[in-house]
């Protein structure tokens, strides 16, 4: 089973729903289903095998959330107790008072938050029905002041961290941007004006082209490129090779939402 | 009852098929930007857009279901999409297509998966020419599919019919109009599962059944275009700056 394993984890097979997985030897993991003997894809993704499950990542869909993520999420309505927060999935999550760090009076709760901010949040807990509590009472976890929110598929956050935050890394060394990836898509970045634009511009691509391989490379290309900052260089030491080896920016933010399923 | 011949001495149909021979078929997926998923069918001379929103909050809120998700289909046919122009908005054949090609839908979306929500579909016939409710499950189907939402398998949808005393695939405008009986059919080819089902005219049981084998060998081949619409959907080279749109519009 291990040499399967390893045939799988190289090539990315696109499967569609209905098709065959694999036989009950594995396990039906997110993605699939099981009928039978056999375990059919229910997503359009890639077919992935990890610890004796088949799983397929979606290549799109709606985020469903899971107790534990990181997200980003923006008011949608108040209530005398409680904020309603869209985060990007089919419903919308409530925040009660208790569950930030601040003392809020019954009522108060425009005083703290209004309908468009936007917040750095936890899932707290998801029962059966799909209601969400989410929480910020969890350090690091704050009001968004600043920055700016960009929107990509839930799917292809993976994608924008790289293996081992490599992609994250890339983008924030080049650009100087204070960057948080939130699990639902919602990306925060901060920094000066036309830096965030480079790493907007960097993120889309990834969304955009998260299906190839080697995009890593191709987005150190394209920010060697484009990046306002490289112009700064330019002029100091006319030198475009000395780009790639400048020193990273200081990082205030370097946390990101937690890596899953690297293709 | 038919004046005109419907098949020529030479066995072949006025638009030159065979009597067990399909219209050429076009499917894209992904051609909306806006929409969580879509896909663009052409069909012989059917033109068909199916857009896909959702897993999304219901509205209004008592349809909602707390147990599983809802399937809200609307087939709509574009004022223009008819020689003589039809009057825009629902009718009862609009509700009843739009009826049959969502429970069809329902039947393979893990509905149970998003409790209190709504998957909406919105078919729009830009052009038709016999065999829409087909050609927009065929398209449904897909967008589905390209919206990431859990299915069971895809569904395909092809019909058979009789005219001028023969059974036929994929009947053609004149074909529907003039002809004897009209079968479409929703199928899952992987299972053999029959999702839709209607008869228009009248067929006998051994008639009946060779329309069905037809439609069904039929739906295997579309089945096969479903599936190569997805992969091509992902399969566009990143450095190709050419959208699908852009090829649908041409």
């Amino acid at each position: 089973m291990l040499e399967k394993q390893d045939i799988q984890l190289e090539k990315r097979i696109l499967v569609i729903p209905g098709e065959e997985l694999g036989d009950v030897s594995y396990k039906a993991g997110t993605g699939t289903y099981r009928k039978g003997e056999k375990i059919f894809a229910s997503q359009l993704g890639i077919k992935n095998i990890r610890a004796g499950y088949i799983n397929v990542i979606p290549l799109g869909g709606k985020y469903l959330p899971r107790s534990g993520d990181s997200i980003i999420g923006i008011i949608i309505d108040l209530g005398p107790s409680s904020w309603m927060i869209n985060i990007n999935c089919p419903y919308p999550a409530m925040m009660h008072v208790n569950e930030t760090p601040w003392k809020v009076d019954y009522g108060d709760t425009g005083r703290f938050l209004k309908v468009g901010d936007a917040v750095l949040a936890k899932i707290a807990q998801v029962d059966e029905t799909k209601r969400i509590q989410i929480t910020m009472k969890e350090h690091g976890l704050r009001k968004l002041n600043s920055g700016q929110i960009v929107k990509i598929s839930h799917s292809k956050v993976p994608r924008v961290i790289g293996k081992g935050g490599s992609m994250i890394s890339l983008i924030k060394e080049y650009t100087g941007c204070r960057i948080f990836v939130g699990q639902n898509g919602n990306i925060w970045l901060d920094g000066e004006v036309e830096a965030v634009i480079d790493a907007s511009k960097a993120i889309e691509m990834i969304d955009r082209e998260a299906q190839v391989m080697g995009l890593t490379d191709k987005v150190r290309a394209f920010l060697q490129e484009h990046s306002h900052l490289q112009e700064k260089y330019q002029t100091d030491s006319d030198e475009l090779e000395t780009v790639a080896q400048q020193p990273p920016e200081p990082e205030e933010e370097t946390q990101s939402g937690k890596e899953d399923n690297e293709w | 009852m038919v004046e005109e011949r419907l098949i020529g001495d030479d066995g072949l149909r006025e638009d030159g098929r065979k009597p067990d021979q399909l219209r050429p078929i076009k499917i894209e997926a992904g051609v909306l930007h806006n929409a969580d998923g879509s896909a663009y069918v052409e069909w012989g001379k059917n033109k068909v857009l199916a857009a896909v929103y959702g897993p999304r909050e219901v509205h209004p809120k008592f349809l909602q279901d707390s147990t599983k998700a809802i399937v809200q289909v609307t087939y709509n046919m574009a004022a223009f999409s008819v020689d003589d122009r039809i009057r825009p908005g629902p009718n009862r054949r609009a509700t009843e297509i739009s009826k049959i090609i969502g429970e069809a839908l329902e039947y393979v979306i893990l509905t149970h998966h998003f409790p209190r929500s709504s998957v909406d579909v919105y078919i729009e016939v830009l052009e038709a020419s016999a065999g829409t409710r087909c050609a927009g499950l065929t398209a449904a189907s897909v967008a589905v599919a390209d919206a990431g939402i859990p299915m069971t398998d895809l569904v395909v949808s092809c019909a058979a019919g009789k005219a001028d005393g023969q059974i036929i695939l994929d009947l053609g405008k004149s074909e529907d109009n003039l002809g004897e009986a009209d079968v479409p059919l929703g199928y899952i080819p992987r299972t053999g599962e029959i999702v839709l089902l209607q008869m228009d005219g009248h067929l006998t049981k051994a008639e009946f059944e060779k329309a069905m084998n037809m439609a069904m060998n039929a739906c295997k081949d579309i089945y096969e275009m479903q599936k190569d619409a997805l992969r091509r959907r992902y399969a566009v080279g990143a450095d190709e700056d050419k959208t699908p749109t852009q090829e649908v519009i041409e």
